[in-house]
């Protein structure tokens, strides 16, 4: 019997699935992503450097910093300039933030597919207070377009270093009852153990990218390999398991926003004093030439490769974004799992619909 | 659905009889049997008795007159069926179970729930909720079979409106007292798998119809476990009657000597009812909303009120079986026993249905095949184990038969 699981069915994004099932059993998924394809490569060609930014944050709302940082880097990277150091630092602050809550999002849906609603309302509502702290420095709660070539739009205000002290320590022990209710929760274990596992061979074959990466065992994250910004001053780990299942991607999110917490504490006591944005004119024309940078998002590696030709609108632009890259492997890690594992296995791997049809 | 035509206007008076015909056994006819009898005296002919129409005509004189009339009404069958426990004191009960439902489960995820229905914590949201199905269009699939699809709702009322007959509320407020009564209880409830495998299959849609054969399988198999633990009180009491089962209880609950089939028998109940973790048939994520997917306005809520009152009957069910029924404390004047009894029963069956209802905030949804593991691997053995157990107590003689 064939399925059409989506695009409107509580259980899909805005994508579809064609998944023939045996019985309970899965034979054979096709993913039919492009439900929400807005052109934003194309858009980027007719726009400025500017009027670039706040249209590219739009495929992945819930991780806006994530998805701009790659593209401020690059175009940075064109024009020879960079960001003065407390932007430097004011730009982790967002980016884990928006890590956070992503991760945050990450778990809630995953309760509600596993059929928890509390764990549904847990974090949509806990996500709330990391909302408020971004929107101190952003100024809006999620599309902030905070990020510009040569700094941060504005500066993170006196009282955010205490606000964000106190929400730390809050979550921190949020952290513990999700665990104790969620995590720890032998009927999860149950049906995340050993469901979907993505061998580390596999993984690296198919490319995977992100939590899902390292929960096949690879430890690989752009801001310990290739640190950008400050990422080389501050400490963190990078959580990897082994096993690659479902349950070892939840832990790895899980872990995730513990190390994003301590980023964020950490740049709060490094952060120096100073301006925060650089002099460059309004109308960037940055000289022909080619640019690439690469940052990790919540999803995973995040790249943007800018070609300029010296004019006011980039040449090309060329996004690389998680989630696609993470598509591929639904339709390995589904076949032969029961259809009560769709929801789960699809979930584990975060993919994002709208930030993979761009 | 806008009348232009003749035809139309025709539908939409059908439509509106049909309504009524659905709500009067919920409605009307309680109001029937409690208003009109102090205002009609052609009703006084159907009483039997010594109430002759004379003494109605009085009552329409005299309010104080009408009192010993109600009595003798609140005496017969038909009061028994349609108002007091039987369907409309269900269906308060059920509409009343909705609301604590959603209401308990919202304290425990840190939300407020239905608020603004009502003066007092949305109260009245239960009402607002039927209204809106009752305005909403009912949309039949195309391909659907017609006849079975609009009989569903209605086959599940009346199962689950069955098995009130027999739950009895007090030794007086029973339906029908039969010697056979956990018998017929489990009777009924097979037919549950079967109004949702038709339900699947009458829908002519996919996952309406995965639903349905999950939720066959899901019954099928923990009804046997179901059964079997409750062999463990029938052969403590010595008797398939459920109000002889009670009249056995009046010392000590069932519960404290026969725990383990308590625990047996709670959880293969929540899978019966499809509730967390058991809700298989209608899981969100993979099934839409299962067997009940094609439903939609007033269908819906035919459907979604009939599990409910079945939500109470099985409770009512544990509450016979296992926490001693209406027996409790004095907790009233000595000449108001029968009222005890009932708010006894009553409160133990919404204590059951609460407990079930906690799940919901706390556990995950299982797996079909972990699922059906447990029921056929665990569950009944320990059934069996239980019996043994309920053999041992009868040979010590610990209850007295």
């Amino acid at each position: 019997m064939t399925l059409s699981v989506g695009p409107q069915h509580p259980g899909s994004g805005h994508f579809r699935l064609i998944i023939t099932v045996d019985g309970d059993i899965i034979v054979k998924a096709e993913p039919d992503p492009g439900y929400v394809h807005r052109g934003e490569e194309k858009m980027a060609e007719v726009r400025n450097y500017i009027q670039n930014i706040p249209h590219i944050e739009r495929p992945s709302i819930i991780d806006a910093s994530g998805i701009l940082y790659p593209y401020v880097l690059a175009v940075e990277d064109l024009l020879g300039k960079s960001a003065p150091e407390r932007a430097q630092y004011i730009r982790m602050i967002m980016a884990e933030l928006n890590r956070i809550t992503s991760h945050l999002y990450f778990l809630s849906i995953f309760g509600i597919f596993l059929g928890h609603s509390t764990m549904f309302m847990w974090p949509m509502g806990d996500r709330e207070v990391f909302i408020d702290l971004s929107q101190m420095i952003g100024g809006t709660r999620i599309t902030f377009s905070h990020f510009v070539p040569g700094g941060v739009r504005s500066d993170a205000p006196d009282s955010f270093a205490d606000k964000a002290e106190k929400t730390c320590d809050y979550f921190e022990g949020r952290l513990k009852e999700y665990e104790r209710i969620f995590v720890n929760n032998p009927l999860c274990h149950q049906r995340t153990v050993g469901v979907g596992v993505l061998t580390k061979e596999d993984a690296i074959k198919l490319g995977v990218v992100g939590p899902s990466l390292r929960a096949s065992g690879v430890k690989s994250d752009t801001r310990r390999d290739e640190p950008y910004d400050a990422y080389d001053k501050v400490d963190f780990e990078v959580p990897v398991y082994s096993e690659g299942d479902s349950y070892a991607r939840l832990r790895v999110h899980f872990d995730e926003m513990r190390q994003s917490m301590s980023i964020i504490r950490q740049c709060i006591k490094q952060m120096p004093k100073g301006p925060v944005k650089q002099k460059l004119p309004p109308q960037l024309r940055p000289p022909a030439g080619e640019a690439y940078a690469r940052t990790e998002a919540a999803r995973g590696a995040m790249a943007y490769y800018i070609v300029s030709d010296g004019g006011n609108y980039p040449y090309r632009l060329k996004m690389n974004v998680a989630s696609f890259r993470n598509l591929i492997a639904i339709p390995y890690l589904l076949k032969g799992v029961h259809l009560a594992d769709m929801p789960t296995v699809y979930w584990g791997l975060d993919y994002w619909p709208v930030e993979a049809d761009k | 659905m806008p009348i232009e035509n003749f035809e139309d206007f025709i539908k939409r008076v059908l439509e509106i009889v049909f309504w009524v015909l659905v709500f009067s056994p919920l409605v009307i006819f309680p109001l029937i049997f409690i208003v009109l009898p102090s205002m009609m005296g052609l009703i006084g002919i159907m009483i039997p008795g010594p109430i002759g129409v004379n003494d109605i005509l009085a009552a329409l004189a005299d309010p104080l007159k009408s009192i010993p009339i109600m009595t003798e009404f609140m005496k017969t069958d038909f009061f028994k069926i349609a108002v007091f426990p039987g369907f409309t004191w269900a269906a308060l009960i059920a509409t009343g179970a909705i609301l604590i439902e959603r209401k308990l489960l919202a304290k425990m995820q840190l939300r407020v729930g239905p608020l603004y229905a009502g003066k007092f914590e949305g109260v009245l949201q239960p009402i607002a909720d039927l209204l809106k199905l009752i305005a909403k269009e009912i949309i039949i699939p195309r391909r659907a079979d017609k006849l079975a699809f609009w009989c569903i709702p209605f086959a599940a009322m009346a199962v689950g409106g069955a098995l009130l007959a027999i739950v009895p509320v007090s030794k007086q407020w029973v339906v029908t007292n039969l010697d056979v009564g956990l018998v017929v209880a489990f009777a009924i409830m097979s037919f549950f798998p079967i109004i949702a495998l038709v339900a699947g299959w009458a829908s002519n849609s996919k996952y309406p119809f995965l639903g349905g054969l999950r939720a066959l399988h899901q019954m099928v198999s923990y009804e046997i476990p179901l059964l079997l633990s409750a062999l463990g009180v029938a052969v403590l009491a010595g008797s398939l009657n459920l109000v002889k089962i009670v009249e056995t209880q009046s010392s000590i609950p069932f519960l404290l000597v026969q725990p383990l089939g308590a625990i047996v028998f709670f959880i293969a109940l929540m899978a019966e009812l499809e509730r967390i973790p058991f809700d298989l048939p209608e899981a969100e994520p993979e099934l839409v909303a299962g067997w009940m997917t094609e439903m939609s306005g007033m269908l819906f809520g035919v459907t979604q009120l009939a599990v409910y009152v079945k939500f109470y009957a099985l409770a009512g069910l544990f509450t016979t079986l296992y926490l001693g029924g209406w027996y409790g404390p004095q907790i009233l004047p000595p000449e108001m026993a029968e009222a005890n009894a009932v708010i006894w029963f009553t409160v133990k069956t919404l204590a059951v249905m609460v407990l079930m209802m906690v799940p919901r905030g706390t556990m995950t949804r299982i797996r079909i095949d972990l699922m059906l593991k447990a029921g056929w691997g665990r569950l009944l053995f320990l059934a069996f184990v239980n019996i043994f157990i309920a053999i041992v107590v009868v040979q010590l003689g610990i209850v007295p038969r």
